[in-house]
């Protein structure tokens, strides 16, 4: 029941996000309509931060108290998160190559994500290696909180590296419409509730894999 | 400090016997320095400018190629099976074999700065500084190298994956290293990016710290 109600809130979320990032926000003066995949660009983004924090909690209690759900909950918190942040690479690079010139820069903030999004597949890969076995699940989760610590890391020396000093991302831009902010908004609670459906469905195939691991096991 | 004494001992004295490890590190090591030579044509500006990048390089791969045989070395004959039979505690297994191997990474390291001096003509004395920074690089890197070699000897992919885990998530040792080197190839000192020493330094402290609290999942009934 819960279930239908979040599947029609998503349905309506998305529709109004489409109409909201297209016909209800204003064209910005400077970069045209294709500041519109801005909307859809930080929806993405905010769902893969959310989704790597799930993860990194997960991982920690997994280690500490155990149980398979605490597993499936990263894992399946992991898969999506990378689909998003692949979804907030490719809308960047649409962005960026008519108003930067190019698809991709080398910039602090691109590097990291790009290392996050890097240290997710590997993620997956090593917890796809391990199958049902629980040891390396634990793995997994271990390699996750590790690349959790290591972020804030990873973001300071690649500003580092290109030689700008490191400040803390402070309040910038500003002065942008209240349409335009709500039309954001509207996108991210739409791509919030799309990745709850989908991560409540992804977790019930998981436990669908281990009821038939479990039957399998029994029939023999 | 017994225990972690007797799996360093351990360690030192394998090595000191079969010397594997450390020749094909060393060999690797030289190897590199020669592709890149030849890569880059010999032009000695170019060289220049890739020298502290080289130099990192050529160490990292070695050290991965070191710590994959970590635990391999462990595994073969079923000797962690003893190492964890006895009392002691996981973090201190930790501690003796990532002790163990920041020496053996640390002194591969020191071979290829003199390497270097050796190959592109730099001064004895202005490397003095690069000690130091070879150490910090080699604790940090070998912090995660080990947890991460203990991890994936267990696996399907085993050695194969040790890299790909391994090489993302040290970015920040290997930009703050490679930036001090370049501080000390060209003369000064180590302060003179004192920022990059101190990411390098708290990266060392962090990750010592997490990587012996979760150390004992990745060990447990291997």
């Amino acid at each position: 029941m819960i279930r239908r109600v979040l599947f029609i809130l998503a349905f309506i979320g998305i529709i109004a996000s489409v109409y909201a990032a297209f016909i209800y926000a204003p064209t910005e003066p400077q970069m045209g309509h294709i500041q519109r995949i801005f909307y859809f660009h930080m929806g993405t983004v905010w769902v893969a931060t959310i989704a790597f924090i799930i993860v990194f909690i997960a991982s920690i209690i997994y280690l500490w108290k155990g149980g398979r759900k605490w597993d499936i909950l990263a894992y399946c918190s992991a898969e999506l998160g990378v689909l998003f942040l692949t979804l907030t690479i490719i809308t960047g690079s649409v962005w960026a190559k008519p108003i930067w010139g190019t698809w991709w820069t080398w910039d602090p903030q691109l590097t990291t994500t790009f290392i996050l999004w890097i240290l997710y597949i590997v993620y997956l890969v090593l917890r796809a290696s391990a199958g049902n076995d629980t040891k390396k699940a634990k793995y997994a989760a271990v390699f996750a909180i590790i690349a959790f610590i290591d972020l804030p890391l990873v973001y300071i020396s690649v500003r580092v590296m290109r030689g700008i000093s490191p400040v803390v991302f402070g309040p910038g831009g500003g002065g942008i419409a209240p349409e335009m902010m709500n039309a954001l908004l509207i996108n991210m609670a739409a791509c919030t509730l799309l990745f709850i459906i989908l991560l409540l469905e992804r977790i019930d195939l998981e436990r669908m894999k281990d009821a038939v691991a479990k039957l399998k096991l029994s029939e023999n | 400090m017994n225990k972690v004494w007797a799996i360093i001992k351990k360690d030192i004295v394998t090595e000191l016997r079969t010397k594997e490890l450390f020749s094909s590190m060393l060999v690797f090591a030289l190897l590199v320095i020669v592709i890149f030579n030849f890569a880059f044509g010999f032009s000695v500006d170019l060289l220049d400018l890739a020298a502290p990048a080289m130099l990192w390089i050529s160490f990292i791969f070695a050290g991965v190629l070191g710590l994959s045989r970590s635990f391999a070395l462990e595994k073969e004959g079923s000797a962690i099976i003893g190492m964890l039979l006895t009392p002691t505690d996981r973090s201190l297994i930790y501690a003796g074999k990532m002790i163990s191997n920041t020496i053996f990474v640390f002194i591969v390291g020191l071979i290829t700065v003199l390497m270097f001096i050796l190959f592109f003509n730099y001064g004895l004395t202005t490397l003095v500084p690069l000690i130091p920074v070879i150490f910090l690089g080699s604790v940090g890197f070998v912090s995660v190298g080990t947890l991460f070699s203990a991890m994936a000897i267990n696996t399907k992919l085993r050695e194969v994956l040790l890299p790909i885990l391994l090489f993302p998530i040290i970015i920040p040792v290997i930009v703050s290293a490679v930036k001090l080197s370049e501080q000390v190839l060209d003369g000064n000192s180590l302060f003179a990016a004192s920022f990059s020493l101190k990411l390098l330094v708290s990266f060392d402290i962090i990750f010592l710290t997490a990587c012996t609290v979760v150390f004992e999942y990745v060990i447990d009934e291997s």
